[in-house]
């Protein structure tokens, strides 16, 4: 096997160019040799989830999409906005005919002849590397109608999103894509039975996508060697952060730790600064609660990670180590949060505001205990009572940090309870009349 | 429907816009609201209440949805900005990775005060640049970065920032 099954641009430079990525042989097969049913049984079979977070089955997903209601639509999920990843971005730029012919192999699947990429606005550049690309496609016959001589149509665009991380999120794309403000419906019903233009959609990550091509041209039985049984294929990890090597890296499911994608020689080789440690890893972006160092040998797959307390979502780890303050890190998390909700449900609208100035405050050292009682009261408030998930998303960094780090909020606290032995204190309070005042935010050295 | 009525958009840029607008069903003209806004703020330089208009009319929708659309995403100004726009991400994996300095260096370099900066963006006096402080770009493995105009600047040193801006001040 090659090293990359997803990655390939690494093995196989130029890739991007038709004329080495090679004919369609995917595509080709399926539209040739298979029923839509024996495809989606297929991508089923080999138990590929989906790569954009949620990690749903997507050959599951493909068999919701109802016969009887015409036309369907496939929508790629090129928004990428999660912080911590950016890996459906190299794929775009560097291996775009990948996720492309997964698209139309989707598309064929599900009996859909238009295809929409959705990539977030600042993806201007990467749109141009996906049109030449796809208009590559177009001359050689792979898209257009009567793909390789059937009767099989495939139409594919890009659509520009605007900036807006909520247009990440299933049905707000689909409001976005129909050029209206990205916010998020009602579900059920789901997209595959009432997506865009109200028609059964399948929406899939561009990761997922590019998945595809391998398990037709070797069979899913050969993809589920890949991986772990419940966990198959290989995924791409964005690590970044205070590692020596940030980047994009591929690997099987759970066949790596936290540890070996942080210092393997292969992968991130270590701490940025050498000497320090890790304190925290952010797994799956802004999104998923925050661990520690003690989960540093916890195996990278959907289920070990779950396990561990956390989400492996769309595996972009973020790594913080010992000299980060966790109440600035978490606060920069809120404030993403805040920025990026869309404002449709009141307890996040208002949940994520709250939460962001009571940070502010405490990291000001303006705050009380009960004001870092408080935050963690807006946090609990959020949670179960938005329609997506962005509101209980941006409660994980919150109350996953509360978890573990209680105590550096506590002593950013203006009545933070002085952690000073008993004796040094005595003879403080007689030594220095004013230390009290300057004690506000840190135990005052007394010898 | 006024299909026929010639807004300067139309009459400038028409056979762009019927590009743009068969990538749709043809009764789902308002999924080109998005990519005619982009149109139209190059045009104008934002997104003025005439772009607006135009947007709406073309799309066959009314101006106060489009309006709606302007006003809820990052990349659409319903004022006006510099003739270059300079996002630098300063989101928590980049800020891991020294983009606050980053910033800071930014807003010495165009005279802008970095509270502004954070807060909604600001605009050099002669016009020439509109910096803002943005949240994830999709590229944290390669701080300290920004986007000028959309185009991706990675793993920048000031120095580097410096010689970007004074290249773009020629443009």
């Amino acid at each position: 096997m090659d090293k990359y099954v997803l990655l390939r641009h690494r093995d196989t430079p130029d890739i991007h160019k038709l004329s080495v990525y090679g004919e369609y042989t995917a595509l080709q097969k399926a539209v040739t040799t298979l029923t839509p049913e024996q495809v989606i049984n297929e991508v089923k079979v080999s138990g590929l989830r989906g790569r954009g977070g949620a990690g749903f089955p997507a050959g599951v997903k493909w068999s919701f999409v109802p016969k009887d209601r015409l036309p369907h639509y496939v929508t790629v999920n090129a928004d990428e906005s999660e912080p911590g990843t950016f890996k459906d971005r190299e794929l775009m730029e560097f291996n775009p005919h990948q996720v492309i012919e997964g698209a139309a192999i989707a598309a064929y699947a599900v009996g859909a002849t238009r295809v929409y990429h959705y990539l977030r606005g600042e993806f201007k550049s990467v749109a141009r590397r996906m049109q030449a690309a796809l208009d590559e496609a177009y001359a050689a016959g792979y898209l257009g109608q009567n793909v390789f001589g059937t009767h099989v149509e495939i139409q594919m665009f890009l659509h520009l999103g605007a900036g807006a991380y909520i247009c990440g999120e299933e049905s707000a794309l689909l409001e976005s894509l129909e050029g209206k403000r990205g916010q998020p419906r009602l579900r059920p019903p789901f997209p595959a039975v009432v997506g865009l233009y109200n028609q059964p959609t399948v929406i899939n990550n561009t990761e997922t996508m590019a998945n595809v091509p391998y398990i037709l041209n070797h069979g899913a039985e050969a993809y589920k060697k890949l991986g772990t049984e419940k966990s198959p294929g290989t995924k791409i990890f964005c690590l970044s952060g205070m590692v020596k090597r940030p980047g994009n890296y591929e690997a099987e499911l759970g066949k790596i730790s936290f540890r070996d994608l942080i210092f393997g020689e292969n992968f991130g080789q270590g701490m940025m600064v050498e000497g320090r440690n890790v304190k925290a890893i952010l797994p799956s972006g802004a999104s998923g609660p925050i661990v520690t160092e003690a989960a540093l040998d916890v195996l990278l797959d959907y289920e070990s990670v779950a396990a561990a307390g956390t989400i492996l979502g769309s595996a972009s780890v973020i790594v913080l180590d010992d000299s980060i303050d966790m109440v600035w890190a978490a606060g920069k998390v809120t404030h993403f949060f805040r920025h990026e909700s869309c404002g449709k449900c009141t307890p996040c609208r208002e949940g994520t505001y709250w939460m962001e100035k009571q940070y502010q405050d405490i990291l000001k050292g303006k705050a009380t205990l009960a004001d870092v009682q408080l935050l963690q009261d807006v946090a609990q408030q959020i949670i179960g009572k938005c329609l997506c998930p962005l509101g209980e998303f941006a409660t994980s960094p919150v109350l996953s940090s509360f978890q573990h780090f209680q105590a550096e909020y506590e002593a950013r606290a203006t009545d933070a309870k002085k952690v000073v032995p008993a004796k040094a204190a005595s003879a403080k309070a007689a030594a220095t009349p004013t230390a009290a005042k300057t004690a506000d935010t840190k135990a005052v050295p007394t010898t | 429907m006024t299909n026929e009525t010639m807004t300067p958009l139309l009459e400038k840029y028409a056979t762009q816009i019927e590009t743009v607008l068969s990538k749709y069903p043809p009764d789902r003209k308002q999924s080109a609201v998005l990519p005619l806004l982009y149109l139209a703020q190059r045009e104008y330089g934002y997104c003025t209440p005439e772009a607006i208009r135009e947007v709406a009319e073309i799309a066959g929708v009314e101006p106060t949805e489009v309006d709606a659309v302007v006003g809820f995403y990052t990349l659409f100004y319903d004022h006006p900005v510099g003739k270059h726009v300079v996002q630098v991400c300063n989101d928590l994996p980049c800020a891991l990775r020294g983009s606050d300095q980053f910033l800071e260096h930014a807003c010495q370099k165009l005279g802008l005060d970095k509270h502004q900066v954070e807060h909604g963006g600001a605009t050099t006096a002669d016009g020439e640049f509109t910096l803002e402080s943005v949240v994830c770009l999709a590229a944290c493995d390669k701080a300290p970065l920004l986007q000028i105009d959309l185009e991706y600047f990675e793993r920048l040193t000031p120095e580097e920032f410096d010689r970007l801006i004074e290249e773009y001040r020629k443009k």
